[in-house]
């Protein structure tokens, strides 16, 4: 592990990918290799064993992230007893095979193909961005070309025009080799198939879609696959043309969405050249998106704020001071509100997007310093009711596999997730599987990309109307009990008998029928019974499940049905099965798992629970109020009423990803003191009278916590330009209140986790370092962590199977009213955009836009483009249409990506029964034509420019005319 | 307390009530999930308004929960 870290280098390329076997960690063929003696796998290439016995055999079009391809003739080798000069990519080892990689005949048959390749090469390597990282100038040095017979006058493929028109890397077709490492990293890896070979022979040539297409035309998507697949400068970082080879690599996770890439940090001094997916991720597997790979640009934004900022009222400019007196001041606010208004009308939001030790730090300072349990965290608007769920079924609040599990699925059913948008790297390798011939159902009230992409077709897509999960799932849960597919030996293993059956008889009921529901679900009922078929008789069955299960007022009951059909089922405990929620962002999973929530402490223990208090008492020298806190929602609502005083915000904007905007600035406007700690002047800091200016997460240390409960580091690459890292801030505030707080390194802050923690009694940096990541739990009971969780049973005992009975929401459509609005991601974009917004991505995605069926569109005289105006109960805004028959009459959809647009101003304050998880998936609107924004948009933007004013830096602000 | 966050508490109770009707005893099971999730001042807020015209707009079940919950927290 240590040298993945520090000066530059490439990663090692084994030149094919491992097998099977060596993946499984066999090692029993013996091969000699240049006298060298190996042991490996079956299955291995010759080229591969040949790295792994530590040699090179030049090689082009081979590389380990892409299947060989026998093109190049560079990797020819000698075999003893074998005729000719086999190619050692598509060769595979057998016991006592003896190789030859370098011979008198083998240098005169690379030279003469290395001649030829060099022919039709510009030979501009000193001026090349990629000079000195280039596998073409490697293997001519390799292969010791001295001289070009051919001469560089007559045909040849120089002087072609670049395609630079992707915002990230350029192309240029006169440095291309043809190798098709390119096109096959698009195939395979990514799954978008966006680039071919055109032309044939002398004449081919890399083409991204068709002729007239440039890369930001084509269906690229900007993940990068091509970009590190290629071996010479043809497809390169733009950033490496400005700045030069990098000097050192960082190996460190992303801070985008919940899959948790890791990725090398490869910088030169403290400037980050690139992004490079590190291929001994376990998450990612060498692979990226765009956002993870290309959009860190925020990182050095002009309008990332620096310096602390405080102002008694939010009518009132800002004022740049110390962070000695930003702290002091905080401190002595918080300090006086307590004591006017009590330790309750204080409270804390942590954020998903730090680290956990910070984010256990904000909840320790909420619950040791300000005494009370009113702490919350995103996940309360996304994916609590995971939390809440599988909690209750499997005893559990996280998912139950490791993405690799995917590998081993047959049938794969996504609900309420669009993964190629949201969890794009996941998604690809989903779609691997998908492509190697596993099955898919697809229940999304969207036509979303998954159902229908090159080589992959959904066996059945069940367009539900919104807000009618349960219905599905239950009706799903109908057929395969009363056919009599249930899994029943798995369930009286593992699960309670008497609730299965109480559960299977009332699922049996006539009116759980799929035809009995077809009506309100708007599925047709022989789809729901094919799909309930293949899911129950398929083979391994997993489940694949993100936001539009959870975000509902049925969203708890949803991920228990869910549970209930993969127990039913017989689908947990082994590879290739189990509950998958999809978590949004980066550290979710860490930010439940560190106590974020007003009702539990960290590992997911109730604060009534006395012994689990006492831990922490003793620990921390405090008393732990007994009694749950405050969620977000409680907390707004108690500030209107006068009651909430102070909060104190990490990297959270409620203004803008909290339902019923309305309400959430009318709480926010309510209270004395607000405290932001963020990158930038986001909605929420809009209401705060203290902006503590946060760091990137290449700025600091500490770890992230993705969606298969894996446990990775993230490492400082530069120092951060705010001058504190987010953890350092919070210990300032605690120690300002009077809080012993002596932390010197967050490694302190996970032994002391580990400490209070029993699911991670095993996690400590040294082992992160050594071992790369660790999946929770990691203890006595599980040493190495917990790739799949419930393997001999279900960590509560018995799996339990609870009722889920159909209540429909209050949100319904009427006259006044007639549409369903839902919500989503778009792959460029992420969340409420104030990362990705202040990136070249913006040039995929400018604008929120209103999905809208043909119909519903027509019936109002509106064409794609048109202004409409869009209201609901709540408010109204206004943004433009689109006009597609992805979503299904009656069905409109948008992004919430940008803060103009203000979607929420749309969404209503119902949410789930079980944890208030907001209902952002299903709002009753009514769509007509416009003529632009409108007056709550236009109020909005005056107040927002207005709050965000600056002392001394007024003209700066103003926008340039 | 503003009469528009006690009605949301009532709502709220009302939804759980809705949703747990196929439980053994519902009326336990409201009573420990309100107990576990909501803090003292929400349960305070709801309780004070039992007797009055907005408790009448509580559900019988959930109403037996927070009953119960009443009684025990005096």
């Amino acid at each position: 592990m240590d040298s993945e870290h520090g000066s530059y280098r490439p990663q090692p390329d084994f030149g094919t990918p491992p097998s099977p076997g060596e993946r499984a960690g066999a090692a029993s063929v013996t091969v000699t290799i240049d006298g060298r003696e190996i042991a490996v796998a079956p299955g291995t290439t010759v080229m591969r064993a040949a790295a792994l016995s530590g040699g090179s055999i030049p090689k082009l079009c081979a590389t380990d992230s892409v299947k060989q391809f026998g093109s190049c003739r560079l990797c020819l080798v000698e075999i003893d007893g074998m005729r000719g000069t086999p190619a050692s990519c598509t060769t595979l080892v057998s016991e006592g095979m003896k190789v030859h990689t370098q011979t008198k005949k083998l240098e005169k048959l690379r030279r003469g193909v290395m001649e030829l390749y060099i022919s039709d090469h510009p030979l501009d390597c000193l001026t090349c961005s990629a000079n000195n990282d280039c596998e073409l100038q490697d293997q001519a040095a390799a292969v010791g070309l001295r001289d070009v017979r051919y001469g560089y006058e007559g045909a040849n493929n120089l002087a072609q025009p670049m395609d630079i028109s992707n915002p990230y890397f350029d192309f240029d077709p006169s440095k291309c080799i043809v190798c098709s490492r390119c096109v096959r990293a698009c195939d395979e890896v990514q799954g978008t198939l966006a680039l071919t070979i055109e032309g044939r022979g002398f004449d081919s040539k890399v083409s991204a879609g068709l002729a007239s297409d440039s890369f930001l035309s084509s269906e690229c998507v900007s993940c990068g696959a091509c970009v590190q697949a290629c071996p010479t400068a043809t497809l390169q970082e733009k950033a490496v043309k400005e700045i030069g080879k990098p000097e050192r690599a960082t190996v460190t996770t992303c801070a985008y969405c919940g899959v948790g890439c890791t990725f090398r940090a490869e910088t030169r001094g403290e400037e980050v050249v690139r992004m490079v997916p590190w291929k001994d991720g376990k998450a990612n597997r060498g692979h990226s998106c765009v956002k993870g790979r290309f959009a860190w640009g925020y990182a050095q934004h002009q309008e990332r704020i620096l310096s602390p900022m405080i102002r008694s009222s939010i009518d009132e400019p800002w004022r740049e001071v110390s962070w000695d007196e930003a702290i002091a001041h905080t401190a002595s606010e918080l300090k006086r509100i307590s004591a006017k208004y009590g330790r309750n009308a204080l409270g804390g939001i942590t954020s998903s997007r730090c680290t956990n030790e910070e984010t256990f730090l904000v909840q320790k300072l909420v619950r040791a310093g300000f005494g009370t349990n009113n702490v919350d965290t995103c996940a309360r608007v996304c994916h609590s009711p995971t939390g809440y769920g599988l909690k209750t079924t499997f005893g559990t609040s996280a998912g139950t596999q490791d993405f690799d599990s995917v590998e081993d699925s047959d049938v794969i059913l996504v609900i309420g997730a669009n993964p190629t948008d949201g969890h794009p790297v996941f998604a690809s390798r989903m779609k691997r599987r998908l492509r190697q011939g596993a099955k898919l159902i697809v229940i999304d009230p969207r036509r979303t990309d998954l159902v229908r992409s090159p080589h992959i077709s959904a066996d059945f897509h069940l367009p539900l109307r919104p807000g009618t999960n349960v219905a599905v799932l239950t009706a799903l849960a109908h057929v395969i009990v009363t056919e009599g597919l249930a899994d029943e030996a798995f369930v009286r293993e593992r699960c309670d008998w008497e609730e299965y059956r109480h559960w299977a008889d009332f699922v049996s009921l006539e009116r759980n029928s799929p035809e009995f529901l077809e009506p309100v679900t708007g599925v047709p009922a022989a789809d729901l019974r094919g799909a309930a078929r293949l899911f129950a008789t398929g083979g391994n069955g997993a489940i694949y499940y993100g936001l539009g299960v959870t975000e509902h007022s049925q969203g708890s009951s949803t991920v228990m049905a869910i549970a209930n059909l993969a127990m039913a089922t017989g689908n947990i405990g082994r590879r290739g099965v189990g509950v998958n929620p999809l978590r949004g962002q980066n550290n979710v999973q860490g930010a439940c798992d560190m106590g974020s929530f007003p009702h539990e402490l960290s590992g997911y223990r109730h604060v009534s629970d006395a012994g689990a208090r006492a831990l922490f008492e003793a620990e921390w020298g405090v008393r732990i109020d007994p009694e749950p806190g405050l969620r977000i929602p409680n907390m707004l609502d108690a500030a209107t009423d006068g009651l909430f005083k102070a909060i104190y915000i990490q990297g959270e904007d409620i203004l803008q990803s909290d339902p019923d905007t309305k309400h959430v600035a009318a709480g926010l406007a309510a209270m004395e003191c607000v405290i932001v700690q963020d990158l930038f002047l986001n909605e929420t800091a809009n209401y705060a009278h203290v902006f503590l200016p946060g760091s990137t997460f290449l700025e600091k240390n500490g770890t992230f916590t993705n969606a298969e409960r894996r446990i990775q580091p993230v490492r400082k690459v530069m120092e951060p330009k705010n001058g504190y890292e987010d953890w350092e801030i919070t210990q300032l505030m605690a120690r300002a209140m009077g809080l012993d707080w002596n932390y010197s390194h967050p490694r302190e802050i996970m032994d002391e986790i580990a400490r209070l923690t029993p699911t991670f009694a095993g996690v400590s940096f040294a082992r992160l370092d050594a071992e790369g990541s660790l999946q929770w739990p990691v203890n006595d009971a599980a040493p190495d962590g917990s790739p799949i969780m419930h393997i001999d049973g279900f960590v509560r005992g018995k799996g339990k199977f609870v009722v889920t009975d159909y209540v429909p929401t209050d949100e319904r459509t009427g006259p006044r009213f007639p549409l369903l609005l839902t919500t989503g991601r778009i792959l460029s974009q992420y969340n409420v955009g104030a990362q990705t917004r202040r990136t070249a991505n913006v040039i995929w995605h400018e604008e929120d836009l209103l999905e809208i069926h043909p119909t519903d569109a027509e019936n109002r005289g509106i064409k794609s483009g048109d202004w409409v105006r869009l209201a609901s109960r709540s408010g109204e805004t206004t943004l433009r249409a689109t006009v597609t028959d992805r979503v299904a009459p009656g069905v409109v959809y948008t992004t919430f990506h940008h803060p103009a647009t203000q979607a929420n101003v749309v969404t209503t304050d119902f949410s789930d029964w079980a944890t208030n998880c907001p209902e952002y998936k299903v709002t009753a609107v009514q769509i007509t034509p416009s003529n632009g924004p409108s007056d709550w948009q236009e109020e909005y933007e005056a107040q927002a420019a207005r709050s965000r004013r600056i002392k001394g830096h007024e003209g700066a602000m103003e926008p340039a005319e | 307390m503003s009469a528009h966050t006690t009605e949301k508490l009532i709502y709220m109770a009302n939804q759980i009530a809705r949703n747990v009707t196929h439980e053994p005893d519902p009326v336990a099971m409201i009573a420990d999930h309100i107990q576990a999730f909501w803090s003292p001042r929400m349960k305070a807020d709801v309780f004070a308004v039992l007797d009055g015209p907005e408790g009448a707009a509580l559900d019988p079940v959930a109403r037996a929960a927070l009953d119960r919950l009443a009684a025990h927290a005096t």
